[in-house]
């Protein structure tokens, strides 16, 4: 009998990524294309990022995705000078929130950005990012 | 229906590497309270059992504790919400009393974070939040903290310093209280000696004096209905208020970040259960895992307006002579944080304070005290009001 193909393209996600499987998974081929994106109720209309594939406004599941796009204000930053494992390599690195009014997005801000250069309230762009391993994320760019 | 009392608390000194299994820690706090509240293991009806699973080797840890402290045959029960399952096993086992379950619960909360290696722990910590969307870009609690305490900056123009002043308020207590894991005296000065570790960064803004000591330890609550707690007890310190809330895990879900949310959201409910506010409380024990932390819970139990912790401090007025002392017995930044046993730990200082019983850490008179005990980064949140 042929072995059941998994689709596991959430271990794709990040430095070091605790999910494999998830309805979500799309998200993953997206990135690959250069998009970041998050979903939005078909139903009620409300938004999610991070993307969800049911609705907690309405309980329907049906989902469709929009891109991640224009310029959001950021809320806040933290530079790392400890990391988890598995991160090692990375350090140091910043983890920011940026809001986007009508949701807000948790990511990393890009390499190579100094700390002393980010102010709370400015604007940044979400951009898909390629690790050195192959890894996908996303990172906050100026714009 | 009643009141609910407490009449026994106990907590195990909390130090690094405690050199003995979780049960034999469990047994040091819970032998405290049972003694404290002058009863036998018989007279406790069940046992809510507390900690982080993650630090735990033993899968459900509630049947060998409770076995361990001769708490069977009765009902136990395993309660957790990270750094606050402690307080809330006390409203589950306030619930349990007041519909009539059980005449007298005990709390035993507990964490022995040397369980596992600091390696394994390491890899647990990055695990601390959203491990789908947040954890694969490397976050870390310091770092959550980092990032409110950098909005707070941001919107009110608290400094690094500002937040010194709250780590040395604690350490001025971790000194005095014998059960601390975090003996040492720190001062304004270490903060900015490059020489010194407390001024090492952690989480930008954040450095090493900001953070709470690990350590092992555990804790024990016993509570009684009214009745059994006036039989058995001269001096039970009633449960007057009781709040609880949670937040989104993700830090996009949230709308607030120069604050606790859950904070908020649990004070009001117990200020509006107790039929109390801020003013009333005269002593207060709050969850200080970061400095930010503590800064946060005094604007959101309303000890000080939004933004105005920092002259709260700066003053003074949380000290044990000031108008509302908060964390007089170390906090979590100098006497430990051992997540599951925190939140009882808490409980105790304030009953103690209450009856009149802290030694060298007394406030003058208190008659009504304050618990703020929260799990992860502001995920869940507990707030408890106690009075004689």
């Amino acid at each position: 009998m042929a072995k059941k193909e998994v689709d596991d393209r959430f271990k794709k996600f990040g430095t070091v990524s605790f999910t494999a499987i998830s309805k979500t998974n799309d998200f993953i081929t997206y990135l690959e294309q250069g998009k970041v994106m998050g979903t939005r109720c078909k139903d009620c209309g409300a938004v999610f990022f991070p993307p969800r594939s049911d609705c907690s406004k309405c309980l329907q599941s049906n989902m469709e995705w929009f891109e991640v796009s224009g310029t959001g204000r950021l809320v806040s930053f933290s530079e790392l000078t400890y990391g988890p494992v598995g991160f090692e390599n990375d350090l140091p690195y910043i983890i920011a929130l940026v809001d986007y009014a009508d949701y807000k997005v948790f990511g990393r801000i890009a390499k190579g950005t100094p700390y002393e250069d980010l102010k709370v309230g400015m604007g940044l762009k979400a951009v898909s990012n390629t690790l050195p391993d192959g890894q996908l994320n996303y990172v906050f760019t100026t714009p | 229906m009643g009141r609910v009392g407490i009449i026994g608390v106990g907590q195990s000194k909390f130090v690094r590497g405690y050199p003995g299994s979780i049960r034999e820690l469990a047994f040091e706090g819970f032998k405290e309270a049972v003694e404290d509240a002058k009863i036998g293991t018989k007279d406790i009806e069940a046992s809510i059992i507390a900690s982080a699973p993650e630090y735990d080797k033993q899968r459900s840890p509630a049947g060998v504790i409770a076995e361990y402290l001769g708490l069977i045959p009765q009902p136990t029960f395993y309660i957790e919400s990270v750094c606050s399952s402690s307080s809330t096993g006390l409203k589950v086992a306030y619930s349990m009393v007041k519909a009539g379950l059980h005449d007298v619960v005990a709390i035993v909360g507990f964490q022995k974070m040397s369980e596992i290696s600091s390696s394994e722990s390491q890899e647990r910590m990055g695990r601390g939040a959203d491990i789908q969307w947040e954890s694969p870009f490397g976050t870390m609690m310091p770092a959550y903290y980092a990032m409110y305490a950098q909005a707070h900056m941001a919107k009110y123009g608290t400094t690094l310093e500002d937040l010194a002043r709250i780590r040395v308020k604690a350490a001025t207590y971790g000194q005095i209280n014998e059960k601390a894991v975090y003996r040492k005296e720190v001062t304004m000065e270490m903060f900015t000696d490059p020489e010194s570790n407390i001024s090492a960064p952690v989480a930008r803004p954040l450095r090493v004096g900001d953070c709470c000591a690990n350590a092992d330890g555990s804790s024990c609550i016993i509570v009684a209905s009214e009745e059994k707690a006036k039989a058995m007890c001269e001096k039970p310190v009633w449960i007057l208020g009781i709040g609880a809330a949670s937040e989104a895990v993700n830090m996009a879900g949230r709308d607030l970040l120069t604050g606790l949310s859950v904070g908020i959201e649990a004070g009001k409910q117990a200020y509006e259960m107790a039929g109390l506010g801020p003013k009333d409380i005269d002593v207060a024990e709050v969850h200080d895992c970061f400095t930010i932390a503590e800064m946060m819970a005094y604007e959101n139990l309303g000890f000080a307006k939004p933004g105005e912790g920092k002259d709260l401090i700066a003053s003074k007025e949380t000290y044990k002579e000031g108008s509302i002392p908060v964390n007089v017995d170390g906090g979590l930044l100098s006497k430990g944080h051992p997540i599951g046993a925190t939140g009882g730990s808490q409980m105790r200082t304030i009953v103690l304070q209450l009856r009149g019983d802290a030694g060298e850490m007394q406030v003058k008179d208190p008659e009504i005290g304050l618990v703020h005990n929260i799990g992860g980064v502001g995920l869940y949140g507990n707030v408890t009001i106690l009075g004689r």
